[in-house]
């Protein structure tokens, strides 16, 4: 078996439980493969590799003595640079933490510990979350396996990249305005951003903290639930963590939508998404009504301010959490020790921040400063209003909402970066699902132009059984989620 | 729409210092353009109706979270200060305040 880094968590987890598959030799697998093709795609900062090996040696011991392995046993798993891991750096990406080596776990990263699972390595990002394409990284852009001339989307996308191209069989991102979605849709990876409060935020270094959750990225609907049944549940140190029984997820794992009431926002296939983006989402509709599921066309009549509202508010919270970065206790501090604290403070963050950042952080300083805080800051929070109020209505009458993820194809690296506003517009049907803290998901739905495509399933609060269900019959019933890029 | 006023470049300027950022003299101009052009676009929201709209700062209805105050082990003295790259003994080392 030598391609065994192909295999899928499931299944690898079951193979190192009965000692088919070592998790070392399938480790070793996944590291040769990096070895070959990270090169092109640049999904890694950090590759954790002697760690790694420790791990993988410590979980076949206690396999060979017959103790019990947790749900991730051996599964090797590549983790957003913006979530914490003892003893291994975390960087966001970023000069300001490019030598940051935190002293805790995130609570997520304590649970894939606890449940055997492996982490290989931190994947690249867009610098401190801000982007849609991995490019403002300070360690240079991520590549689109599918076609190394596009970008992965972002920002998770080294975690989306990874997983696609077979670098890690499961990853972790984080989605503030469709940071995990988006490059799943670019890759042709399933992308879940969970329900606001279902997954711990503790150790996930914050870029806007109203907005944001961790979930999981991987290439099947059943690895999704797997690594969400590990993830999510209650914890005391995240004061948004609400207090839910834990799930297994893998109990929604059934081909089966008959009775399903599907709504599709007009605003999500009208002006401003591409054919392209459109057609395939509505062919795997019109599969979903071939099992059995009806469809109605539905209307979110705030959506047109969506964008405009989510970028004021997640600029304005940056900068009240990017304000802690200021080179003394951690973080990069210039030789240049010169000034008053104000003077060495500010030029610390020139140099630690790159311009998008430093973009996000005075534009949120300014939506929060005296005279302006009514116009942008609090308009934006009543605009939040008016759409989690359409959406309450439209889920009256519909069980989940499907549209496209992104409104255009994966578009050439270099081709957006420098008009920041063009940029933000790729993120307006992302954005929703994070205003209002519902769970949205990302499944592969198909190809345009060689391109993948993914479809956005939305659905009520902790109802992340039916995105499951739903993505999960689709995939069973059409397969696109058996497809690689030609590495 | 519309309706947003030029902001000039010592505006820009002022907001980058309360942030503690300092920008270039070409990121200054930069800056200003891109700004511009973003708020126009930003200010498309007032035209929405929001009279009598609450606030949503949160989408949890959760209020004032408590936990016990239970002491947990804490951090070896020498662990927070691994990530400083200027200290002295067991302080960090701060530029001059004043």
């Amino acid at each position: 078996m030598s391609r065994i880094y192909e295999l899928m968590a499931a299944e690898l987890s079951d193979k190192v439980r009965s000692q088919e598959v070592s998790a070392e030799e399938h480790l070793h697998s996944i590291l040769e493969r990096i070895d070959r093709v990270d090169e092109k795609i640049h999904a890694y900062v950090t590759i954790a590799r002697e760690e790694a090996i420790a791990r993988a040696r410590e979980i076949d011991k206690k396999a060979r003595r017959g103790e019990k392995l947790g749900l991730l046993a051996g599964v090797v798993v590549a983790v957003k640079d913006n979530i914490c891991t003892k003893g291994i750096r975390t960087t966001c990406s970023s000069r300001m933490l490019e030598n940051f080596v935190p002293p805790y776990d995130a609570t997520v990263i304590e649970r894939l510990k606890t449940s055997d699972a492996i982490i290989i390595g931190k994947t690249n990002m867009d610098e401190f979350a801000m982007g849609s394409t991995t490019e403002t990284s300070y360690f240079g852009a991520t590549r689109n396996p599918w076609n190394l001339d596009k970008v992965p989307g972002g920002s998770s996308g080294g975690s989306a990249a990874a997983v696609i191209a077979e670098e890690a069989t499961a990853a972790l991102g984080s989605d503030t305005g469709g940071s995990i979605r988006c490059p799943a849709s670019y890759c042709s990876d399933v992308g879940l951003k969970p329900t606001y409060g279902l997954v711990s935020r503790y150790g996930l270094i914050s870029y806007a903290n109203s907005l944001e959750q961790i979930g999981p990225i991987t290439r099947t609907v059943r690895d999704c639930a797997l690594l969400l049944s590990v993830i999510s549940g209650h914890d005391s140190r995240d004061s948004t963590s609400v207090k839910i029984p834990r799930e297994d997820y893998l109990k929604y794992l059934i081909s089966d939508v008959k009775g399903l009431r599907i709504g599709l926002p007009r605003e999500f296939f009208g002006e401003g998404v591409e054919e392209d983006a459109k057609e395939p989402v509505l062919e795997a509709v019109g599969k979903l009504e071939e099992f059995g599921a009806s469809c109605c066309e539905i209307s979110i009549p705030a959506m047109k301010y969506a964008l405009p509202a989510y970028y004021i508010i997640a600029m304005s919270e940056a900068s009240s959490n990017l304000a802690r970065y200021d080179g003394l206790r951690y973080g990069y501090r210039d030789e240049n020790d010169e000034g008053n604290f104000d003077e060495v403070f500010s030029r610390n963050r020139r140099i630690g921040f790159g311009a998008e950042v430093r973009r996000r952080i005075i534009l949120g300083t300014y939506a929060l400063s005296a005279g302006y805080f009514e116009q942008y800051y609090l308009k934006a929070l009543k605009i939040r209003t008016l759409i989690r109020r359409d959406f309450e209505r439209a889920f009256k009458d519909v069980d989940i909402i499907i549209g496209p993820t992104m409104p255009l194809l994966p578009f050439n690296i270099g081709e957006r970066i420098d008009d920041p506003l063009k940029l933000y517009m790729c993120d307006i049907l992302t954005v929703p699902a994070n205003l209002t803290g519902y769970p949205a998901l990302s499944v592969p739905s198909g190809f345009r132009k060689s391109l993948p495509v993914g479809m956005q399933i939305i659905g009520k609060p902790f109802d992340e059984g039916t995105l499951l269900r739903v993505a999960y019959t689709f995939e069973q019933n059409t397969g696109y989620h058996k497809y690689r890029p030609p590495l | 729409m519309g309706g947003s006023r030029r902001i000039p470049v010592e505006e820009i300027r002022h907001i980058a210092e309360l942030a503690h950022i300092e920008l270039t003299k070409e990121e200054e101009i930069v800056f200003t353009e891109q700004f511009n052009r973003i708020l126009e676009y930003f200010s498309m929201i007032d035209e929405a109706d929001t009279e009598n709209v609450p606030l949503t700062y949160h989408v949890l209805d959760l209020v004032n979270v408590y936990r016990e105050d239970e002491v947990h082990e804490s951090m070896k003295r020498d662990e927070p200060l691994r990530n400083a790259s200027k200290k002295e003994g067991r302080f960090f080392k701060s530029p001059r305040i004043v």
